[in-house]
């Protein structure tokens, strides 16, 4: 328990430097350029001479901040994103502590997070800085709900909240719990896509929209505290896509059961989370923005009757199969499945025409001189 | 509260400062804030020849410069047809020169407009595509007259022969050979970032329906261009006011209409960015016409020794990408214009921000900022 502690907080830090390289090479290739290549082999030292240079860099605190919350919000957001690997098991042995709380203690330090983003904010005497902490109270706030619910959906298939005990029960790929049911495939791109606009990506970064309000609620921070929250980011990023790939994915079982080879042990969690990651970066390059409002919307109106769907639709299928079988198992991905032709078939059809080419200049004529 | 957007912003197109005030996040006032980009061009240009301003009009609109330059020389030109004992005809040569020159530009324009346009909405990666797609382009404006964006090309009586291109040469025909490359690997992508942008469906949530200007506000707050078209209005100078040999091709003038399966309406945000589009595909059209003719031999320049107008004034207006570029020139004989006003199309669309704006949230300032397609250089002049 001791050595898995050490190798934690050896390692752990380390991932978010090499997730910020990861993106600037990622978001290049998408973007048609290579990003960076002259630090290292490939760029590869790039976030070490990025860390160098905000160590240098000048530490202004706002005049007329408040200092003590200056200096303590990205602590918090800091801590709180890396206190979340302590409870996600990345091997049958390889945790830091086997809670019987395990997804419920996440979900309560993930929340603490708000709080050092609102004192962020709020301590920077910027009203730009302000507007995007209240956005992003409101996100993280809002978000939260579907995030809970798909969890909750989880646990009541798998009975535990032990986040061990949820892996345990996930040997072989026809019992991860994406496919055991298929209201939990619903549930994994509900908390996948809520947990984007938990960490405050695009197309939920609202709260840090560049274009809007420079950086949002770290618009006054500069040098090492800058890099506080640029690295509690990334590792919030990693941590959800982890709990993500534990929950929904198998965790440390692999395809086949109890083979480690095939995406199982160590490497398959971090494969697994990996990729996840990848996709948050793949979907943060592609698409726009949310306003503000459509967020909320999107949130309130859609995700959280979706979940509480998903919730019932569970309840009701552990009453029909009290054990899972081989019987529930295929139903179930079969009803995936369908699922799965009737949205991009049915519906994807009648959604792609797209609109008609304008009628051309010889059919309209409005009088330009009223 | 009061806030305060920009003058530095990322995503004010320039040095734009928007006096917000706030209820929240309804926008219950903005007010704009120009003149960070003044440079006083019409108070120079009394005291500088003719051809010496040109060069100030490639800085004015700096995106789009070669029909900042066509313009001024049009209004300059027309003026000296006054008298008869001066006048001169721009060759033909010089006329495909340019006309193929500034549909280019107005594609390169558009290019920017659509790339920054997709940043402001939160979508990175148009940008990269477009600067990748506009700087093609700029090589070849550098193959042709030196420099990248601005070029001082367009000359009164012709274009330059700073880089001579003989008729029938190599040389030309190489440089036509790029251009039908060009536009053979961009048209297709005209789609694809259609695919990726303008029907992606959060784009079209943040951009239509918003900030409706409908056609009697476009009229009298004098917005032309794509901003016109935009709302529904039928007019591009090109075809209805006919300059140059624009009378000689066949290409259509794209008019916003409702798009339901988006929801867009006509005057939205979505639409006036979806004319700049289509319009990009018609000035393919238009350079292919060229090229399919090939151009005439003869000079690039007419026979000027001096470029001296006759007493008079002139107003004269000329399609620009993002709108009508007018200049308005009072001369008296000498070879300095009394008084020279540039009429920027971009600061008739600004001035209708203040309305368009009111009630609206935060986020859709900055859409609609994008969706006029302002640059700052030519709204201070």
């Amino acid at each position: 328990m001791l050595a898995c502690c050490v190798i934690f907080v050896a390692v752990v830090p380390l991932l978010p430097l090499g997730l910020v390289l990861a993106e600037r090479k990622v978001s290049a290739h998408i973007q048609d350029r290579v990003g960076p290549m002259r630090v290292g082999p490939h760029g590869i030292l790039q976030t070490l001479a990025d860390g160098v240079k905000l160590i240098f860099k000048e530490d202004h605190i706002p005049r007329e901040g408040d200092k003590f919350l200056f200096v303590v919000s990205p602590y918090i957001i800091f801590a709180c994103s890396f206190a979340v690997f302590a409870a996600i098991p990345f091997g049958r042995s390889i945790l830091v502590s086997e809670l019987n709380i395990g997804i419920f203690y996440i979900m309560a330090i993930s929340s603490v997070i708000v709080m050092g983003v609102i004192m962020a904010g709020w301590a920077s005497n910027s009203k730009w800085s302000l507007l995007g902490a209240m956005r992003s109270a409101a996100q993280i706030v809002s978000y939260e709900i579907p995030i809970g619910l798909g969890i909750l959906s989880v646990v009541m298939l798998a009975q535990t909240l032990n986040m061990q005990e949820i892996v345990k029960g996930q040997d072989g790929i026809a019992n991860w719990l994406i496919f055991r049911t298929p209201f939990t495939f619903i549930a994994f791109f509900v908390f996948f896509i809520s947990s984007i606009a938990e960490v405050n990506r695009t197309p939920f970064d609202l709260p840090e929209a560049e274009s809007e309000l420079v950086a949002g609620f770290h618009t006054e921070y500069s040098g090492m505290r800058f890099a506080l929250f640029f690295i509690a980011e990334y590792a919030n990023m990693f941590a959800v896509s982890a709990i993500a790939s534990t929950l929904f994915l198998g965790g440390w079982h692999g395809i086949v059961t109890r083979r480690a080879i095939t995406l199982g042990g160590l490497l398959g969690v971090v494969i697994k989370t990996l990729f996840l990651v990848f996709v948050m970066m793949w979907i943060r390059w592609t698409l726009p923005r949310l306003r503000v409002d459509q967020l909320m919307n999107l949130c309130w109106k859609y995700f959280i009757p979706i979940s509480f769907f998903n919730i019932l639709g569970v309840g009701i299928w552990g009453l029909i199969f009290p054990k899972d079988s081989r019987l529930s198992i295929i139903i179930s991905i079969a009803a995936i499945i369908l699922g799965l032709i009737f949205t991009f078939g049915v519906l994807g059809k009648s959604l792609s025409k797209g609109p008609k080419p304008p009628p051309s200049s010889a059919e309209r004529r409005v009088s330009a001189t009223t | 509260m009061v806030v305060n957007m920009g003058p530095q912003h990322p995503s004010t197109h320039g040095v734009l400062r928007l006096e917000l005030k706030l209820d929240g996040e309804i926008v219950r006032e903005a007010i704009p804030h120009i003149g960070y980009l003044h440079r006083c061009f019409e108070k120079h240009s009394e005291n500088l020849s003719y051809p010496q301003i040109i060069p100030f009009t490639d800085r004015m609109d700096y995106v789009a410069a070669m029909n900042q330059n066509w313009g001024f020389c049009l209004a300059v030109e027309k003026l000296m047809e006054a008298d008869e004992s001066r006048e001169f005809e721009v060759p033909e040569r010089a006329e495909y020169l340019r006309v193929l020159i500034c549909e280019l530009n107005r594609i390169a324009s558009h290019l920017l407009s659509f790339g920054t346009y997709g940043m402001d909405i939160g979508a990175f990666t148009p940008f990269l595509y477009a600067f990748r797609d506009r700087e093609r382009l700029l090589l070849l404006f550098e193959k042709v007259c030196g420099a990248r964006l601005t070029y001082n090309y367009i000359r009164i009586g012709g274009v330059s022969e700073i880089i001579p291109l003989e008729p029938g040469s190599i040389a030309e025909q190489n440089l036509l050979d790029e251009i039908e490359e060009f536009l053979d690997y961009f048209e297709p992508l005209i789609d694809d970032y259609n695919d990726l942008l303008t029907k992606n469906s959060i784009f079209s949530e943040r951009t239509t329906r918003v900030a409706v200007m409908s056609a009697e506000m476009a009229l009298s707050y004098g917005a032309t261009g794509p901003n016109l078209r935009g709302s529904g209005v039928d007019w591009d100078l090109r075809r209805d006011e006919p300059y140059s040999i624009y009378d000689r091709f066949d290409f259509d003038v794209p008019v916003a209409v409702d798009v339901p399966e988006l929801g867009a309406v006509v005057g939205d945000c979505w639409s006036r960015y979806k004319i700049r589009m289509d319009e990009m595909k018609q000035s393919i059209r238009i350079v292919r016409q060229i090229l399919a003719e090939g151009l005439p031999g003869g000079p690039v320049m007419a026979d000027l020794k001096a470029v001296r107008p006759p007493k008079g004034e002139i107003y004269f207006r000329s399609e620009a990408p993002r709108g009508e570029l007018g200049f308005y020139i009072v001369s008296d004989g000498t070879p300095k214009p009394v008084r020279l006003k540039g009429r920027s199309p971009c600061f008739s669309a600004l001035s209708a921000l203040q309305e368009l704006s009111r009630g609206l949230m935060v986020a859709d300032i900055i859409a609609i900022i994008g969706s006029i397609d302002i640059v700052m250089g030519e709204v201070d002049r």
